[in-house]
């Protein structure tokens, strides 16, 4: 570039108004943010999010008691306290997840052998006292019945994969 | 009636009503040059920018001034207390006192005076009390250093915009703001007539960049770089001492696009004598181009990384500088030998 080019180039602003333009340009490009509250983006089948846990069809919870997800969680936030129910069956009396302990790894699901305890989809669980992310096993059925569809529709579509 | 309106009462009250007026309507376009610079920002950053308040986040401004007003008003107690808080005023009123002389259109001033350039140029000068008054007063360090740089930098820029405006008044032949925009109308009345067209062209970029620095805007906004001062001069203000900086500032801005505006893009005047054009009263055309100017402001914003601070001083001194006083004495000379057609 000669002298006079570099000169007139400088005087004349040639960068700063080709960068004005660039960003003007840009003004008119869509959008690449979701709207977030009315519009969200998708989500992976194996997302791992709030915990869940499930029941049979027929209304029997899954859960078997036999504490493999307590014992797998690296974080130990599961705390499970069992004895067999009247008809004779193995069933927890306590289920409890400290969800401010919770790392969101997934092995809890990945140990469960009746897919009783999952993670699904909901991530908006924020809470404004620590008390209320202490989940129990109350709070956890209340949720697998309240996300079963989008649980059990996870499921079938992770499945040929496992 | 009429003996009223014309009586000592009657005037009175007449600009109190048109005071009352032009601050509304300032302090509602404050506001929405707040909403206005979140929106271009978003747009150039490809994001939404608010737009929950209110149909396409219109009341944000609102939401966000309830917000301000409702907040506690912390004095730190090494402050002192009455520089402290008369600093944010002056700031404030600084910036509304300024748009006395502004014409809104031919005859349309709240006072028309001789001295208006004058009048403009003292006022934005005095704007640096607040900024010193609120640094010296917060007694910590950050405000201290933001002062310090506000200062040095308002007052540096100050002088190679004293010397745009010399050529300016060269090309107009008066201090009189009206009279300024009116010489720009040439005897075709075209828009290459305006001083931003002319041999004045340059001096209207260096005006232009020399506001930037004047309000503390970004590629200058050294004073309240948040990286290294926090937030500048007003880091120990809160609540509507902080409002109040606030409003001052962006008031400032606009003011600064209406004197580009006044100066160098014809004022109310239409860019073609011709039917459509002309039709348009030349109070929108004003509005239209102040506004241009602050988009000019806000894109500006959105595109430049901060200066450094000898970089700031080096453009005012050893760039603006001897560029316009050469400026003054090229138009000076090119007036005298050709006529004002040149300019």
């Amino acid at each position: 570039m000669s002298v006079i080019d570099r000169g007139a180039r400088s005087l004349l602003l040639h960068e700063l108004v080709s960068g004005l333009w660039l960003t003007f340009r840009y003004m008119f490009r869509p959008k690449v943010t979701i709207n977030y509250p009315y519009e969200k983006g998708p989500l992976s089948p194996r997302f791992r999010g709030e915990h869940a846990l499930r029941r049979y069809p027929s209304g029997e919870e899954r859960c078997i008691a036999c504490k493999l997800c307590e014992a797998i969680c690296p974080a130990q936030a599961i705390t499970i306290e069992a004895e067999p129910r009247e008809d004779g069956s193995r069933r927890t009396t306590r289920y409890d997840i400290d969800m401010t302990k919770c790392i969101y790894c997934g092995l809890c699901q990945e140990a469960c052998p009746v897919d009783a305890i999952v993670e699904g989809p909901n991530f908006e669980f924020a809470a404004e006292t620590r008390e209320e992310l202490f989940y129990n096993k109350e709070k956890l059925l209340a949720n697998g019945d309240r996300w079963e569809a989008e649980l059990a529709a996870n499921l079938a579509a992770d499945a040929p994969y496992r | 009636m009429v003996s009223f309106w014309s009586g000592d009462i009657g005037q009175t009250v007449i600009v109190v009503a048109e005071t009352i007026l032009i601050i509304l309507v300032l302090l509602l376009c404050v506001a929405y040059l707040t909403f206005a610079e979140r929106k271009v920002l978003a747009a150039v950053q490809i994001r939404r920018g608010p737009n929950v308040v209110g149909p396409w986040g219109l009341l944000q401004p609102i939401a966000d001034g309830i917000k301000l007003v409702f907040k506690e008003t912390i004095i730190p107690t090494t402050a002192n207390r009455v520089v402290f808080m008369i600093a944010p005023m002056i700031t404030f009123i600084l910036a509304l006192v300024a748009w006395a002389v502004i014409p809104f259109s031919k005859g349309h001033a709240l006072a028309n005076i001789n001295v208006g350039v004058l009048y403009l140029f003292a006022i934005s000068s005095l704007g640096v009390y607040g900024v010193i008054m609120a640094g010296w007063a917060s007694n910590s360090k950050y405000p201290f250093l933001g002062a310090l740089r506000s200062a040095a930098q308002m007052v540096s820029y100050e002088v190679s915009i004293g010397f745009v405006i010399i050529t300016v008044l060269i090309g107009a032949g008066s201090l009189n703001l009206t009279d300024i925009v009116e010489s720009q109308r040439g005897e075709s009345g075209y828009f290459w007539n305006w001083y931003a067209f002319g041999l004045l062209s340059p001096m209207a970029v260096i005006f232009f960049i020399s506001a930037l620095a004047e309000t503390n805007r970004v590629p200058f906004d050294l004073p309240e770089g948040e990286s290294e001062l926090v937030a500048g001069f007003f880091a120990e203000y809160s609540s509507m001492s902080f409002g109040l900086f606030f409003l001052g500032e962006y008031a400032n801005i606009i003011l600064m696009s209406t004197t580009t505006s006044i100066f160098f893009l014809g004022g109310w005047l239409s860019p073609f004598p011709f039917a459509p054009f002309i039709w348009i009263p030349g109070p929108i055309w004003f509005l239209l181009k102040v506004f241009f100017v602050v988009f000019l402001f806000l894109l500006v914003r959105a595109t430049f990384p901060r200066f450094r601070y000898d970089q700031l001083m080096r453009l005012g001194w050893k760039v603006f500088l001897p560029f316009s006083l050469l400026w003054v004495v090229v138009t000076a000379g090119a007036t005298l030998a050709l006529g004002r057609w040149v300019l």
